[in-house]
């Protein structure tokens, strides 16, 4: 058969429409694959070799810059670890305010990612400046859904892109009655664009391919959809605290990438939308599980483009929880008794000593994991963040190795476009962010 | 008026100075009516090799590659804007400057600390000619417009050359000094409206410092509040590291 014979060799350079830079080559010999891999090119940064040094206090403003797309979520575990070293609890009205931070970041982050990275796809065009002239009204809908987000961590933090007032210990400014009001309007009168988007997503037809692998995420033992907090959870049945991240994660380099590999119980594991919906469905808001039967998605699914979709129920989730909790502090009010200054502790008025701390938080993209080892001065000694594309690339490049022969020995065998056009999809479906990971993507054919 | 064609180049950075431009909203839009944007990898898979209008260049140059990349882009291109800190003044990359760099890719990668080549960071006007600077760690979206309006007509744009204070004043902020805080305001240029004060947080130096900063009058605050020069230093090494390199290097 001709196909038997089909050589490819795809290398796929500075990869579009996701974070970073990473490129996507494949290799393969008369019908055989013989390479595929997902090489990682960007530059490295070194962050965890310029935290040491610097104050504990420092660190949730420096780690914040690790990523512009998850700024908040990196802040949020930063503090999280730091707090957790040097032994103090937030307050509970500290806590969900976080939680509502959380909220907005992962609900702007998917935003972008369904609407400016995966939908040109399935639109089947370039990118979303087409879109301008032939879906005006859907772009419209996009910016105006990424600025409301924006608009509210403005509210919140001071902006999105390196949040200002979240540091350890809580919040340098507290929101005043006005403020809840004004973030309150803000994303009720987001909710007829959530189910336009709903309705437009559920339209479209998302690539069919399958791989049973291993998911993680954090879980617990409430009925709250674990996003700030939880133990480690994976479908193959494991259960860690976060202290045992390590055992969790497994880090291991390989030569194409700037980019560390994991594995858990299996070659590899998946993190992200997908992976949570997969382990915490139950706990979704009724809104959220209503998009996902729209979808006519159901745990356990092991399609990876579905990752969108699952995006797109954790959004519908994200926007009603963070509704509600602003609804709770327009009700019960805000203490600004507990508004702190600066985390620079220069008046000492947090207690510091030598310790270890660990922060997992569940980012846009999974889990992420932040570390950090202080002495008895607060100075970080040593620091391990461990990002949650890490942690996916290896899933990835496994997937890529099941999909090219199957697109390969199908009836109509796809040509070099087709296929370099499905493995962009995967990739991006994962919606990577190569800037934390270090930076990602190159596809290569060559012919 | 034709569009100018206008390319998006992102080198060793979070990404987050663009990811501002998305954050414009509908307005953005506005912005799209009256240039071209030919290439901007993190949004769009067309690509661009022909001569450039206007390149606006996020990152600072942290290796051998990205600097070669950066001067074919200036080659082409009639305007370089260099984009955020890590562009403008080297940002945050510039930290590892403070280290050897053999020991900190150890540090990081271990063993294979060999695949993973580095040299020291550099901002993109130690590199190349650059045009116009838009500051900040994230930029602060009216000064881009402002920028982007100067470009788009061919006169100059010039960064504000005196402290955050004189904006934080007129934003009615209590001084962080007076809340015993060091803040790095009195030696950091403007132009961000004292974003990070306004929030309750101190200044740390992203839009640089000014040309010609009142060490006396600095020295003078920071030894009325008995605070140690060296904790200042260290702080604006968050940022400014890099505006050491022109010293070492011409």
């Amino acid at each position: 058969m001709k196909k038997i014979k089909q050589s490819m060799n795809i290398n796929v350079e500075y990869l579009t429409r996701v974070e970073g830079h990473g490129n996507i080559v494949v290799n393969v010999k008369e019908g055989r694959l013989q390479e595929c891999r997902l090489d990682i090119v960007e530059s490295p940064r070194f962050f965890e070799g310029i935290l040491r040094g610097r104050s504990i206090f420092e660190a949730q403003h420096i780690t914040s810059r690790i990523c512009g797309i998850c700024a908040c979520g990196h802040s949020l575990a930063s503090i999280q670890a730091a707090e957790d070293a040097l032994g103090i609890a937030p307050s509970a009205q500290t806590v969900k305010l976080r939680k509502l931070l959380l909220h907005m970041e992962i609900l702007d982050s998917h935003i972008l990612h369904i609407y400016l990275l995966a939908a040109p796809d399935l639109l089947g065009v370039k990118s979303f400046i087409p879109l301008i002239e032939t879906h005006n009204k859907v772009v419209r809908r996009a910016l105006r859904m990424k600025k409301a987000c924006n608009d509210v961590c403005g509210v919140l933090v001071g902006r999105h892109v390196h949040p200002i007032s979240a540091i350890v210990g809580g919040f340098t400014k507290l929101p005043k009655q006005k403020d809840l009001n004004a973030m309150h309007n803000t994303l009720t009168g987001m909710r007829p664009d959530m189910e336009a988007t709903i309705d437009l997503i559920s339209k479209l037809k998302f690539p069919e391919f399958e791989r049973d692998t291993e998911y993680v995420a954090l879980v617990n033992d409430g009925n709250e959809y674990p996003l700030l907090a939880g133990d480690i959870g994976s479908t193959d049945g494991v259960r860690m605290n976060k202290r045992e991240y390590r055992k969790a994660t497994n880090e291991f380099i390989v030569p194409h990438s700037s980019a560390k590999h994991t594995k858990l119980s299996r070659e590899s594991y998946a993190v992200g939308a997908l992976a949570r919906f997969n382990l915490n469905y139950e706990k979704l808001h009724p809104n959220a599980k209503e998009t996902a039967s729209v979808l006519g998605m159901k745990p356990k699914c092991i399609n990876p483009y579905l990752n969108t979709a699952a995006q797109l129920i954790e959004s519908a989730h994200c926007l009603e929880d963070a509704v509600a909790i602003i609804e709770d502090f327009q009700n019960s009010g805000i203490d600004y008794s507990e508004e702190i200054t600066v985390g620079l502790n220069e008046q000492k008025k947090i207690p510091v000593k030598a310790g270890n701390g660990v922060g997992a938080v569940e980012v846009p993209r999974g889990i992420l994991y932040h570390n950090y080892e202080i002495d008895e001065n607060g100075v970080i000694v040593n620091a391990d963040c461990i990002i949650p594309t890490n942690q996916n690339l290896n899933n990835i490049e496994r997937d890529m190795h099941k999909l090219v022969p199957e697109l390969l020995s199908q009836n109509h065998a796809k040509s070099e476009e087709e296929v370099t056009l499905a493995l962009e999809m995967l990739v991006r479906a994962y919606d990577p962010c190569i800037s934390c990971s270090t930076h990602m993507i190159k596809v290569g054919f060559v012919c | 008026m034709k569009r100018p064609k206008t390319a998006f180049f992102d080198l060793s950075c979070c990404e987050g100075c663009q990811l501002q431009i998305a954050n414009f909203g509908e307005s953005l839009l506005d912005i799209l009516d009256i240039i071209d944007v030919v290439e901007f990898r993190e949004v769009m898979s067309e690509k661009w090799d022909k001569e450039i209008d206007m390149a606006i260049i996020e990152g600072s140059v942290t290796d051998e590659h990205a600097a070669e990349r950066l001067k074919r882009i200036r080659e082409r291109s009639k305007i370089v804007i260099a984009y955020g800190s890590c562009a403008t003044i080297g940002g945050v990359n510039g930290m590892k400057n403070s280290f050897d760099l053999a020991e900190i890719r150890k540090y990081v990668y271990g063993d294979g600390y060999k695949f993973f080549p580095a040299a020291k960071t550099k901002a993109i006007h130690q590199v190349v000619k650059v045009d116009y600077f838009v500051n900040g760690c994230p930029i602060y979206p009216p000064e881009f417009e402002r920028v982007l309006k100067n470009a788009l007509q061919g006169i100059p744009y010039y960064v504000p050359d005196y402290a955050v204070c004189v904006e934080c004043k007129l934003n009615e902020n209590v001084c962080m000094y007076d809340r015993g805080i060091a803040c790095l305001g009195p030696v950091t240029r403007a132009g961000c409206n004292s974003w990070c004060i306004n929030n309750g947080n101190i200044c740390y130096g992203c839009r640089g410092i000014v040309s010609n900063p009142n060490e006396k009058g600095m020295k003078d605050v920071i030894s009325k509040y008995g605070i140690d020069m060296g904790f200042i230093v260290n702080k604006m090494d968050m940022y400014n590291k890099c505006r050491e390199l022109k010293h070492e290097e011409d």
